[in-house]
């Protein structure tokens, strides 16, 4: 009953999506606005009706309808109430749905805004929202349906189906297979949505894109419309990155957080087109150039999120992530092409109507130094997707199926991620129009010699990979740019108004948001940068079989195997939990407990590494083996990771500056102190 | 700031354009040049077990990286000496292939049981992955040893999300 009415609100979101779309085209080519406004209120229809399906989704999933495919692939008896709700992602069907619940909910957020002035832009925004909607949900209906039930036909063979076949008898199993526990770390749970979130919310400003397109209206409009959408969506989709890389350090037992596997480049790529649009926009609003790039930027964002959806959920690469094959691949390749052709041909007749309203001044002008930005991000993403379709380019042509490797992306983006470096350094002291290199290079010098003594004291104390020196020494000329800039800022504040520092430092942000909250993104960057550069030239490792109080040395840290226990828990797994003392140059640190959980339901084993961490690095060991009857020897892997938590600390400051960019703004600003007068007028 | 508000107009429009051209076709070369020597360096041949054997001599030495079904009964791990053997089965590589013999589980299965695949034998050293199991989709990288044995620097093995896409065997007719 429950599946049933899951379903039909499914068909009619459907009919509903299609119905909006249609409408609001034909009532803007028509200009008909009553069609518009029917259209619309079919678009606020989605979302109800898309609630009503995951919430249906969510009952049977806590209500172990066994019956139901879906329920029984993704829960069992034995997993907590929290995870069942979170197993509505777990499979390819209920993310689907999850997918569409955020569109539906993301469409209908943008059609509440006043519309006053950008009249002609809401019925393109329901129809590219509307069919993008249709399409997942087209997916789910045919596909994909997370509502079939499995039925044991006459001559007894099991079918999977929405409604009983003729003569077929209901098939319910006893218990479903539960979630493979890698998945049930809290990191994993929430990484899925975070991602579909950033993914989803890029809809939008590719949407008003079209709009604008459509409409002629290609003055910078809707990039000033869609600014905080383009800023929380990158907000999630650096979120979800970040989560899932730190899971996989946490989880995946082998040191890293990174693989360069297909399945995390397909994520990676929207972010690159997102980072450089939300850059390039600027340069449109101040100066009225890169209008071009911008709607390239926008539509290949849209395309790659597609894209990336289609990369998880189809087969086509191998990668760790292995979800199951289906049909839908051809029709997520389909659905991208099209959306190309009809963006391009939008693009190419909309061509004359944006031309740059100035002109490139000089080279170290700062809209040259963001047209260099674009070149760099077009250019890793270029790698990216080079190594993603390699395999079946190779194979087209050759006929031999080639892959390549993390060193392939390492070496062909290692430069250009300095050059980025180096470039969020020098853009923030450039200046529009003309900038004369002297200028820049007194703006650089002290920033410049701070980044240098630092180069210095690091040859000095043995470092001698140039590759780490280049990426230090960028990202302390970076980090002294920005902090300067803050410094700056505030001072002149507290001569001119002669406010405290921090008070000074709180003002001065407030009031220009987006470019304090970018410098505060930027430090967060320079931090991973520190933490990715530690860890991935200066990681070190060793694994040995100890006894029982035995020892092993790895650099300065010498780790003692005390005792290891084995039991059972009530959650149904099986505990191998050892105990090590560490010490760092004889100085005793504490415990450390690696274990190794064995889920009886899903035979599956995983490994939960005992971790040391500080700032200056990470003391990583796993338990790799044991001996089980006599409990004497134990096998452990250690690694040391330098810095590797600069990268989370890193991450967090991302975060708060991408909050701070996107606060809004107050329309005036509040009168100084001296000024108490009611006539204080206010700004627009 | 450092923001200015006129819009600049300096040399004539064809003299200062070229020096952008000139830029822009740098740094295109510049990842193009990337892009070409980062491939070289780090190409891997993707074959199957099938594929490996027919081929033998010509890939010696070779990176490669193979895929296969993991035989549960020949996993052999030395947990002193951190070295697992085990050997895989042919899975063939076409997709459509796998489609049509009844899913990637189903295939996998078919690989262990089936006396005649194609199997090759792997060592690898370092912890044992927690998803090797029988009839689990391995992915090594490595190279061939003049033994008739694959080394491997790389173990991946597949999540097995996608067999939760297959009822469990007990059920009862409700």
């Amino acid at each position: 009953m429950v599946a049933n009415i899951g379903f039909f609100a499914l068909v009619l979101a459907f009919a509903a999506s299609l119905y909006g779309a249609a409408a609001a085209a034909f009532g803007s080519l028509r200009r008909r606005p009553a069609f518009v406004e029917s259209g619309r209120h079919a678009m606020l229809l989605t979302w109800p009706l898309v609630t009503v399906a995951a919430a249906a989704i969510i009952t049977l999933l806590l209500t172990q309808q066994y019956q139901i495919s879906y329920v029984a692939a993704v829960t069992s008896r034995a997993m907590p109430a929290y995870l069942k709700v979170t197993a509505l992602w777990g499979g390819q069907p209920g993310s689907l749905v999850f997918w569409s619940w955020l569109m539906s909910a993301f469409a209908t957020a943008a059609s509440l805004r006043r519309w006053d002035r950008d009249r002609e832009l809401l019925p393109w925004v329901v129809v590219v929202t509307m069919v993008t909607l249709a399409f997942f949900l087209m997916l789910v209906i045919f596909f994909e349906n997370p509502f079939a039930r499995l039925w044991q036909s006459i001559e007894g063979q099991q079918v999977t189906a929405m409604f009983a076949p003729a003569g077929a008898t209901p098939l319910v199993p006893v218990d479903g297979n539960g979630l493979n526990p890698l998945l049930r770390h809290p990191g994993m749970v929430i990484h899925p949505p975070m991602l579909y979130l950033g993914f989803v919310s890029f809809v939008i400003p590719y949407a008003f894109a079209m709009a604008a397109m459509v409409t002629g209206r290609t003055d910078d409009r809707w990039i000033r419309v869609t600014r905080r959408w383009t800023l929380v969506a990158w907000l999630f989709l650096s979120l979800g990155l970040i989560l899932g890389g730190r899971w996989a350090y946490d989880v995946l037992g082998w040191g890293g957080y990174w693989g360069w596997d297909p399945v995390e480049i397909a994520a990676f790529m929207p972010w690159l087109s997102g980072t450089a649009f939300l850059h390039s926009v600027m340069i449109q609003e101040k100066r009225g150039m890169l209008k071009r790039w911008n709607l390239v930027l926008i539509v290949l964002t849209y395309a790659l999120v597609i894209f990336g959806t289609f990369l998880t959920r189809s087969g086509v690469l191998s990668s760790v992530h292995a979800f199951a094959q289906s049909a839908i691949g051809p029709l997520f390749f389909g659905f991208i092409g099209l959306t190309l052709i009809v963006s391009t041909g939008l693009l190419l007749h909309r061509w004359n109507d944006l031309r740059s309203e100035n002109q490139l001044g000089s080279l170290l002008s700062r809209e040259s130094l963001f047209l260099l930005n674009n070149l760099l991000f077009m250019g890793i993403l270029i790698v990216c997707f080079w190594g993603v379709i390699f395999p079946l380019v190779s194979e087209l042509f050759t006929g031999q199926k080639v892959t390549v490797g993390p060193p392939f992306y390492e070496r062909a983006t290692g430069p250009l991620w300095a050059g980025l470096l180096l470039l969020m350094g020098v853009a923030p002291l450039a200046a529009y129009g003309r900038t004369a290199a002297r200028l820049l290079g007194r703006a650089l010098w002290k920033p410049a010699l701070a980044a240098a003594v630092v180069v210095g004291v690091l040859i000095a104390r043995g470092m001698t990979s140039p590759a780490a020196l280049i990426g230090y020494g960028l990202a302390t000329l970076t980090a002294f740019v920005t902090l300067f800039e803050f410094a700056r800022g505030a001072w002149a504040r507290r001569v001119r108004h002669g406010e405290g520092l921090l008070l000074a430092l709180w003002r001065m942000a407030g009031r220009n948001r987006r470019r304090y909250g970018g410098y505060i993104i930027h430090l967060g960057v320079v931090l991973m940068a520190f933490g990715i550069i530690g860890i991935e030239m200066f990681q070190t490792e060793t694994q040995g079989t100890l006894a029982q109080g035995e020892q092993m040395t790895l650099g300065r840290y010498v780790v003692v195997y005390s005792s290891l226990a084995q039991f059972d828990t009530p959650d149904d797994r099986n505990v191998a939990r050892a105990v090590l003392s560490v010490y760092r140059d004889g100085r005793y640190l504490g415990e450390l407990h690696p274990r190794r959980d064995y889920y009886y339901a899903s035979q599956q084993p995983m490994t939960i590494p005992g971790v040391r961490s500080t700032l200056e690095d990470d003391l990583y060991v796993i338990l790799v083996g044991w001996e089980p009857i006599a409990a004497e020897g134990a096998t452990f892997k250690i690694y040391h990771n330098p810095l590797v938590n600069f990268v989370w600390f890193g991450g967090i400051v991302f975060i708060l500056g991408t909050l701070v960019a996107a606060w809004p703004e107050r329309e005036t600003e509040p009168a100084a102190a001296r000024v108490r007068s009611a006539a204080a007028p206010a700004r627009a | 700031m450092t923001e200015n508000a006129r819009p600049v107009r300096l040399t004539p429009a064809g003299a200062s354009r070229s020096k952008f051209w000139i830029g822009g076709l740098l740094i295109v070369a510049a990842i193009v040049y990337l892009i070409a020597s980062s491939t070289s360096a780090a190409a891997q041949y993707y074959m199957t077990v099938d594929e490996l054997q027919a081929q033998g001599a010509a890939v010696a030495g070779r990176n490669l990286k193979l895929s296969g079904a993991v035989d549960g009964a020949t996993v052999a791990y030395d947990s002193k000496t951190l070295t697992l053997q085990f050997t895989i089965a042919n899975v063939p590589g076409d997709m459509d292939e796998i489609e049509r013999a009844g899913g990637l589980a189903e295939v996998l299965h078919q690989a262990v049981v089936n006396p005649d695949a194609a199997r090759l034998s792997v060592i690898y050293v370092g912890p044992k992955p927690d998803l090797l199991r029988n009839e689990a989709q391995a992915i090594v990288t490595g190279h061939l040893g003049d033994d008739g044995v694959f080394y491997a620097d790389e173990l991946l093995l597949k999540c097995p999300t996608r067999y939760e896409e297959q009822v469990p065997a007990q059920s009862v007719e409700g």
